[in-house]
């Protein structure tokens, strides 16, 4: 039998299961909390950090992630306080140079998240890779469809998703669905922007061009 | 095949008949055999310390007891700079830096007549003071060894050697004289706390883990020492693998575990082997694996070597490292104590913390107690590298001052030069200035100036070490070592590289100090694990303790170390130029003009600041400017003559 537990929230008392994050017991009574790396259907990943957010247990306050932090008897959880918002403002500020050039005609969730934060322009600059490695193509690929066909590779700040060369031809190119679960909205239904993700599997990624 | 022991009796006598085997007479040449000494030439020392005494007839012909000299390959003793390291007992006479040719006055003088062959004796790099014991000599005379100890007297190939001094009697008084529940109340009461850097109570992870619910339940030592500089767990796996191995067993019967993992990296080939040799050995004595000592209790253990990623340290990558995956840090709201490796209980310790157990249990937790300060028992041992005039591996009582670490033990700093600052706790420490020298070192209080204990590296900076561009070194190698999952520690990492990339390259600006803030704070506060949350460490604890050198680099565009390249000139100054021409050939750019008796002048158009004329002038001619704007170019000066002696 799963225990029902209760929690506060912003203020609210709010009764949930135990078992359930933090993210989905807020969800569950309406309550937001922004997300780039969550989707129902994968494991909790734990990476974007965007739903950071606030607890209190035992006194003492701390950062969590809200996706993977158990919600637990008793906890008092605030997820849009002064510090919280400080820290997605700053992930947003990290994310945006990530993305190309803005353009008129298409915003992704980054950017729309970072109008609503107050961010309208990043201090920082890199490479616009168009990809937050949230990783969402290679979870639904092991996660869901088991195929494998894509993967992590490099580590820090060379981290890049490749296709894994004996599967991805076999796989790809029928699938796709992939596709949409990707946040950077600009490479969705692009074969093209899947390239764009994965510089290092041209090779690969040329092979199902040419089938194409 | 070996006999198995099948009781506490069955091994004390099998100490007893190893000791007895041994000839007291006989004289023992130690030398290291660890991966600083071989590969100063260890193993050309030993070839040739065996054909000496082959040569000189001192080597019986039949059996053990007639061998008058024994010549033992040992482990790493801690001074590695200086190896290859010999050690003659009885006399305990130490040399350092030994080559094949002095084997045979060490053997026809100290082996044969008991006196120290004079000029291989060690003298102090700083007073010059000669010693005749290895407990004479400063870098050993105020540690406190008990990990290392045994390091000197042992051949890690072989237990009998681990046996003989009192190896493996823990385990069999936990086995046959303690509760589960007592061996775990007394690692609680010694106040032992976690060696890999975090610090954590040591007994409280393990009760953690023997009340979780879940079978089976696992222990695991942490052996992916990766810090830069650090080699404290690699010479305790390389010289004394028993130790650890017998921590582990003990750690395992109170838990309740039956099975065991080490996990190496691979890089540390030596330390694989041995332990590898060391788990085969302890299972052919009946120490390890199926009904243990005959007590009824099992436990086996498997290695499991690392592919080599820094971040595989962390204790819940390493866990998804061993069950195949690939290495990178989970969300750890539930403990790995409680869900770690295949989702069990998974008790992990680091290589020293586990090799600390046998002596508790030998010697009491009290006694563990009785060393250290109050909130930190036992010794630590330390990576002491740097500036220092005396490098290597120490081990010191918890609550000795940095001042005593560095300048008692570590010889002060070389070449007479001021100390700057030492770094403690590996890449993701801090810097700690001279107004906390004498700080005590131990867990809480290292912490409090905004560094850590870490695994135990210590990193000695000295007037000429830049710290922005030190700093910058660190971040660097996170932001390479760094998994990369999540966006703080991954992003933010990328951007305060390029932000101390463009400190150290004058490109600043006045902004980067409130960028560099907060992207610290958001390492510190929102990364999913702790390389993440302690990376920022180097830019918070420079930034607090060195503000005026950033503010140098910054605003005035110089570096007070004239250590960043883009922010110093090299010049020539006038009055000392000797005309000798020795710049100007060293020079890879021609760079450097200048002709017989006329003062050199460089070109700072060319000039791609290597310093390779800095280091060749003879009459310190050449200086470093920060900031790079020397005097215009005077060409055609004549030379002014130094007075010649008389």
């Amino acid at each position: 039998m799963v225990r029902g537990i209760s929690l506060k929230i912003d203020g609210k008392e709010i009764k949930a299961r135990e078992g359930m994050t933090i993210l989905q017991a807020a969800k569950a009574k309406g309550i937001e909390i922004p997300t780039l790396c969550y989707d129902e259907q994968l494991k909790p990943y734990g990476a974007c950090r965007l739903c950071t957010v606030e607890i209190v247990k035992g006194g003492r306050r701390r950062l969590v992630a809200s996706c993977v932090y158990p919600a637990g008897e008793g906890l008092e959880v605030e997820t849009n306080n002064k510090k919280v918002r400080k820290i997605r403002r700053l992930i947003l500020e990290l994310l945006l140079p990530l993305l190309p050039p803005p353009s008129d005609t298409v915003t992704g969730p980054i950017e729309t998240l970072a109008e609503k934060y107050g961010v309208k322009k990043s201090r920082f600059k890199a490479e616009p890779t168009n990809c937050i490695l949230c990783g969402h193509c290679v979870r639904y690929c092991i996660e869901v469809k088991k195929a494998n066909a894509i993967c992590f590779i490099g580590r820090g700040t060379e981290r890049q998703i490749a296709f894994v060369p004996e599967l991805a031809p076999n796989h790809c190119l029928a699938c796709r669905e992939c596709f949409s679960l990707c946040p950077t909205s600009k490479m969705v239904d692009s074969v093209e922007g899947i390239w764009g993700v994965c510089s290092l599997s041209i090779p690969i990624s040329e092979k199902i061009k040419g089938k194409h | 095949m070996v006999k198995k022991i099948r009781s506490l009796a069955e091994l004390e006598k099998l100490r007893s008949e190893i000791i007895a085997r041994r000839d007291p007479k006989r004289k023992i040449i130690t030398v290291c055999a660890s991966t600083g000494c071989s590969a100063l030439g260890a193993r050309k020392v030993i070839e040739s310390l065996k054909e000496e005494v082959k040569k000189r007839g001192l080597c019986g012909q039949v059996g053990i007891k007639e061998d008058e000299v024994e010549i033992k390959e040992t482990g790493c003793l801690g001074f590695c700079e200086l190896g290859p390291r010999v050690i003659v007992y009885p006399g305990e006479v130490p040399y350092f830096r030994v080559k094949p040719e002095d084997v045979s006055k060490i053997v026809s003088e100290t082996v044969v007549k008991g006196k120290i062959v004079e000029h291989l004796r060690y003298a102090d790099p700083v007073t010059g003071e000669k010693a005749w014991k290895l407990g004479d000599i400063p870098f050993y005379k105020h540690q406190l060894r008990l990990l290392l100890k045994n390091n000197a007297l042992i051949n890690p190939k072989k237990i009998e050697d681990y046996i003989a001094l009192g190896g493996y009697k823990a385990l069999g008084k936990v086995l046959f004289q303690m509760a589960p529940e007592q061996v775990m109340r007394e690692i609680k009461k010694s106040n032992l706390r976690g060696r890999g850097g975090g610090g954590f109570p040591t007994g409280r992870k393990w009760e953690t883990t023997r009340n979780a619910p879940g079978e089976p339940k696992y222990v695991i030592v942490n052996c992916d020492e990766g810090d830069p500089g650090a080699f404290m767990d690699r010479s305790l796996m390389e010289g004394n693998p028993h130790s650890v191995l017998e921590g582990l067993i003990i750690g395992s019967y109170a838990i309740g575990a039956n099975e065991g993992f080490v996990y190496v990296r691979e890089e540390y080939p030596l330390a694989v082997e041995n332990i590898t040799t060391a788990i085969k050995q302890a299972e052919d004595y009946g120490l390890l694996g199926g009904n243990i000592m005959d007590s009824g209790f099992n436990f086996g253990i498997k290695v499991h070597r690392g592919a080599g990623a820094f971040v595989s340290g962390e204790s819940s990558a390493l866990m998804a490292a061993i069950e195949g995956k690939v290495g990178e840090p989970r969300p750890k709201y539930i403990h790995t104590a409680v869900k770690g490796l295949w989702e069990r209980p998974s008790c992990l310790n680091n290589v020293e913390t586990w090799a600390n157990v046998p002596l508790i249990i030998l010697n009491g937790a009290d006694w563990f107690r009785d060393i250290g300060t109050k909130n930190s028992s036992g010794t630590k041992i330390f990576s002491l590298v740097g500036k220092v005039n005396n490098t290597g591996l120490v081990e010191v009582p918890m609550g000795i001052t940095l001042r005593d670490l560095i300048f008692k033990i570590g010889g002060g700093i070389r070449d007479g030069k001021k100390f700057k600052a030492v770094q403690t706790g590996g890449p993701s420490g801090g810097f700690i200035p001279e107004k906390y020298l004498d700080l005590l070192i131990d867990f809480d209080e290292l912490t409090k100036v905004g560094s850590m204990m870490g695994s135990g590296g210590v990193i000695v900076m000295d007037e000429d070490t830049c710290i922005v561009d030190v700093t910058r070194y660190y971040i660097d190698f996170l932001s390479k070592e760094s998994c990369g999952k999540c966006v703080p520690c991954r992003e933010g990492l990328r951007q305060i590289l390029s932000i101390l990339n463009r400190i150290c390259s004058g490109l600043s600006e006045e902004e980067d100090f409130k960028n560099l803030e907060d992207l610290s704070e958001l390492l510190k506060e929102a990364s999913l694990c702790a390389l993440g949350t302690t990376a920022a460490n180097p830019v918070v604890t420079s930034l607090t303790h060195f503000r005026g050198e950033y503010e140098a680099h910054i605003r005035e565009k110089r570096c007070p170390a004239k250590a960043c390249r883009a922010l110093v000139a090299h010049y020539i100054q006038p009055e000392k130029c000797q005309a000798c021409m020795a710049c100007s050939r060293s020079c890879p750019v021609d760079a450097i003009t200048g002709d017989k008796d006329t003062v050199h002048v460089i070109d700072q158009e060319k000039c791609i600041k290597c310093g390779a004329c800095y280091e060749e002038c003879q009459f310190n001619a050449i200086e470093k400017i920060s900031p790079p704007t020397p005097p215009p170019p005077r060409y055609g000066i004549k030379v002014t003559r130094k007075k010649k002696r008389e």
